[in-house]
């Protein structure tokens, strides 16, 4: 670019208030109408796509759970059949890890991330408007096959031989197998978007030491993932490929074998439950220091808790084949290492009792599901290091203590901070309060119902009930315990009917909430309630961890960045200190027809090898258009 | 005290009791290595129930407690950080203590549980979709005999299971005496047990296997030693014959209409390999993988029907006139 045109580009410091807003919301804003949504490659209006979809699939496995619950309530029940069972499990377990926990937690990154680094968009927005699509297509896939009788039943973790092609010779595995592509493509994706973000998009002046709690948890995340995924990757494709074109990975007839599938499995299996716990964590960090009216006590404590907690994360996996036959020594190692992401954990609750116990609460909603995770979460923790124990594990594996177990740490752990982070961000999102009658309501039930599920599983457990079993005789005294788990499973459900109606409700009559409802610290607090398309007028510049409570209404800021075209600001890595302006992407019809092109290959694929082939000139094409250059300014420079 | 007060109260206290009891119950040990798992759960479970209330007395008192007064949430006491931050660190470090101390707790079970015993009774179990095969092995021939889904073994003595698998990977699992152990295809595991007392305890397959997963049981009758001799050397002995015009018409009618083609009964023409061996059938106190008492009413339901039974299972139905039916299990009924 030319001196001269430098200058006679418009920038951001030749305009003000109310002119600067306008001229920046018309650069950044989604086109309106259909198309302008189809094209849409704004981070809000993703991330709040990707949330809503992950809550449609919440209820829809709920729903799966209640069916089950029904199923269970007594003996010899006839409500569903064993294949209706399996077919429903398999349903849930994978619907709730792979269409609920990791791309809700993906997607409250996706929306918060870029305004809690005080950024306009998040880094690959085009990349980011694909990796919905293919969470949804991924997820209408697998349901589409579901309605059609074809939805998998070899349960969430596809145990080989079972789902090989000898024991279940249906399409079934192989409708798994492929969601599983998506999600993975997905899940890689917005890893990649957040990774970057952090890193290079931060606003000025916020060091490594003063990026939000919450950001930090799904930087770790993002890491996570992009060291599970692959594993899981390898498993399935290996799976599709023994089932369709005859390869023998699995086949201990022919050199492959079975724990190979395992290890795969478990070795992303592990991790993807602190995928899914981590964010929560940070959850957990935003809305404590913000009800407790301090920051939380021992910010480096945390971070390093949480980049622990990713490293172990990793060296525990064989911890779910203790039962297997394995070396005695080796798994008695890996109860050690497993019972020593206790001790990360454990830190993390010490510094949240401590914030608390110098804070002065502020008992709202989001509050008390942070409470609420306290106490169920380290009762998960502590069966979790019962489970670890080979002995114990000898008993309680693929029973339903370990069924009570992981919900403890996943419901307790995750969605307890994720419905307190739906009442703590609802009003940024929409610009309305959720109601606080309703919430109080809202958080008994699910807690009160949650434990009448839960914790009698634990004993039905100890006194021999296996899990994935669709039916019981009435002699094995399970009866009453199953009713009552089953009349909690209810109450528990009804809990999320309240939260369905406070947000359809609040969503257009809640109280208005203005910028900065919570009185909260971090910079998404520091914009219009919803944000405008440019997030900010001007990018501020931090100074302090806690931002807005450091510098109050008046926030230090940089100018300088073109309001011409859409342009974000890039910093160093470490102290984050201006570097270039970058250009981000104009909203693209590509995305979406790529991935509708990668879905007809993906599915093809589990038809036909030859898919392979054919699919590929259309995903071709689609990058191509997507690819082509247009001649912006950044490119002539 | 109202009945009811009275009827609750009893509930109570004596029902969460009486739960654990059971013929499948892992808080109910008959045997050495149940013993030994319960020992260590009971441990953890009290360091786990005292870490709990900790957490959860600090969370109140942090809540209800007096507060400092202050305007702003950046006004922070510096004694107090510096004095939590020394707390957390001092509670990590507990915790790591504790957990490392678990460690040991945990693999000093684990030795005990697992310890090998060089004279063990030796069975070789194969997992099939959905019934169990057990194969009593001993050095001569004549002393090997195969049965399914019912395991009597003698009290008091080291019992090793050799497991292996037909088809999919399937959990030997037998609460009261011990923990689960994986049947896996291509893979020789093996396992090892000890019954303290006398008694049926009940074992249930514990890893999804497929459509009739939860229809996979069997039992495991532990007999005193001399008894357990008995029976062994009745297992060894062929079929009878069968004594009566409607039993001999029943074996007839047992190779003639198909049953012969999946079933064995030894000292017979019935050599099938397919299903579970039927030479004692008479004598197992269940069918279909525990999953029916065994009497003449429900063994005539199964074989006229074992879809209705059992969706799924491998046994096909066979059209059988009633007078067929009858005489069929008369015959098996004989077979003692």
């Amino acid at each position: 670019m030319s001196m001269a045109a430098e200058k006679n580009q418009l920038r951001d410091d030749v305009l003000n208030g109310f002119q600067l807003s306008q001229q920046l919301e018309r650069i950044w804003r989604t086109p309106s109408g259909l198309p302008g949504a189809l094209m849409s490659v704004d981070h809000k209006v993703v991330g709040r796509r990707y949330i809503v979809t992950a809550f449609v699939f919440l209820l829809l496995g709920g729903i799966l759970a209640v069916l089950m619950r029904i199923q269970l309530a007594g003996p010899e029940n006839t409500f569903l059949s064993a294949d209706k069972y399996n077919q429903i499990f398999t349903m849930h377990g994978s619907t709730m890890m792979f269409l609920f926990a990791v791309p809700v937690m993906e997607a409250f990154a996706v929306y918060l991330v870029p305004l809690m680094v005080g950024t306009r968009n998040i880094a690959f927005p085009r990349l980011n408007a694909f990796s919905y699509w293919m969470f949804l297509f991924g997820g209408c896939f697998l349901w589409i096959s579901f309605a059609l009788n074809v939805g998998p039943d070899v349960g969430w973790f596809a145990y080989v031989p079972l789902s090989s092609l000898q024991y279940t010779p249906t399409k079934r595995p192989d409708v798994w197998a492929q969601m599983i592509t998506f999600t993975e493509v997905a899940a890689l994706a917005v890893a990649v978007e957040i990774i970057v973000t952090v890193f290079k998009q931060r606003a000025p002046g916020m060091t490594l030491d003063r990026i939000p709690l919450f950001v930090w948890a799904m930087l770790v995340t993002a890491f996570l993932v992009m060291f599970a995924m692959p594993s899981i990757m390898v498993a399935s494709t290996s799976l599709i490929l023994d089932r369709l074109v005859n390869t023998r990975f699995y086949d201990s007839s022919s050199g492959g074998h079975p724990l190979l599938w395992q290890h795969l499995f478990w070795f992303f299996g592990h991790p993807e439950v602190y995928i899914i716990f981590i964010p929560g964590t940070g959850m957990v960090s935003a809305i404590l220091a913000t009800f407790a009216r301090r920051p939380v006590v021992g910010y480096p404590v945390v971070i390093l808790s949480l980049i622990a907690t990713g490293f172990l994360s990793f060296g525990l996996w064989v911890h779910h084949m203790f039962v297997t036959g394995l070396p005695q020594l080796g798994a008695g190692l890996f109860t050690a290492s497993s019972m020593l992401i206790a001790v990360p954990s454990g830190l993390q609750i010490f510094c949240w009792l401590a914030t608390l116990w110098d804070g002065r609460p502020v008992y709202r909603t989001p509050l008390l599901f942070v409470l609420g995770f306290i106490v169920i979460f380290v009762l998960g923790g502590l069966s979790g290091v019962m489970v670890a124990s080979v002995p114990i594990d000898t008993q309680v594996h693929d029973t339903y203590f370990v069924v009570a177990h992981f919900h403890y740490v996943l419901i307790g752990g995750a969605v307890f901070p994720l419905i307190g982070a739906v009442y703590y961000w609802f009003p940024k999102i929409t610009g309305r309060m959720l109601s606080e009658r309703l919430g109080r309501w809202n958080f008994w039930l699910a807690f009160i119902g949650f434990n009448i599920a839960f914790f009698p599983m634990h004993i039905l457990g100890l006194i021999g009930m296996p899990r994935r079993v669709y039916t019981y005789t009435a002699d094995m005294d399970w009866a009453h315990l199953n009713l009552l788990s089953s009349g909690g499973a209810l109450i528990f459900a009804l809990s999320f009917a309240l939260l369905l109606i406070n947000v359809v409700y609040s969503a257009r009559k809640g109280t208005l909430a203005g910028d900065n409802p919570w009185n909260a610290s971090t910079l998404e607090w520091a914009t219009a309630s919803p944000p405008p398309p440019q997030n900010f007028d001007r990018i501020p510049v931090v100074k302090h961890r806690d931002p807005l409570w450091a510098d109050g209404e008046s926030l230090p800021v940089v100018a300088g960045l073109s309001a011409e075209r859409r342009e974000v600001l890039l910093t160093s890595l470490a102290e984050a200190e201006p570097q270039v302006r970058e250009a981000s992407p104009e909203p693209s019809i590509w995305p979406l027809l790529a991935a509708i092109a990668t879905t007809i290959f993906f599915i093809g694929s589990i038809f036909t090898p030859w898919a392979v082939l054919w699919g590929t000139p259309p995903m071709a094409i689609a990058l191509i258009g997507w690819f082509w250059p247009t001649g912006s300014k950044e490119d002539e420079a | 005290m109202p009945v009811w007060v009275r009827t609750v109260l009893i509930l109570c206290t004596t029902w969460p009791l009486a739960a654990c009891a059971g013929r499948q119950s892992a808080l109910d040990p008959q045997g050495l290595q149940s013993d030994q798992v319960r020992s260590t759960l009971f441990i953890f479970l009290a360091v786990s129930a005292i870490v709990w209330i900790a957490v959860v007395l600090v969370l109140a008192v942090g809540m209800l407690r007096r507060k400092r007064a202050t305007h702003t949430p950046l006004d922070l006491h510096e004694g107090f950080e510096q004095r939590a931050g020394r707390l957390v660190l001092g509670l990590g470090v507990a915790t790591t203590v504790i957990v490392l101390g678990l460690s040991f707790v945990s693999y000093a079970g684990q030795r005990n549980v697992f310890a090998k015993d060089e004279h063990a009774l030796t069975l070789k179990i194969i997992g099939h979709q959905w019934w169990w095969e057990v194969h009593y092995e001993a050095d001569s021939p004549h002393q090997s005999f195969v049965t399914a889904n019912e395991i009597r073994i003698p009290t008091g003595q080291p019992i090793k299971v050799e497991l292996e698998s037909a088809d999919v990977i399937h959990s030997f699992w037998v609460p009261s005496l011990t923990g689960k152990m994986d049947l896996i295809t291509g893979q020789k595991n093996e396992l090892q047990f000890t019954a303290k007392n006398a008694g049926v305890y009940r074992g249930q397959c514990a890893e999804f296997c497929g459509l009739q997963h939860a229809h996979m049981a069997f039992d495991i009758i532990a007999l005193p030693p001399d008894e357990f001799g008995r029976w062994r050397d009745h297992q060894n002995q062929s079929a009878q014959s069968p004594a009566d015009q409607l039993g001999r018409q029943g074996e007839a009618l047992f190779r003639a209409r198909g049953c012969a083609l999946c079933h064995n009964i030894s000292g017979t023409l019935a050599g099938g390999q397919l299903g579970p061996d039927l030479t004692h059938v008479g004598s197992r106190t269940t069918i279909a993988a525990g999953t029916l008492p065994n009497n003449p009413a429900t063994l005539g339901a199964w074989i006229s029907d074992p879809q209705h039974i059992k969706p799924g299972n491998l046994m096909p139905k066979m059209p059988l006139q009633s007078n067929e039916l009858i005489a069929i299990l008369h015959y098996l009924e004989q077979l003692k």
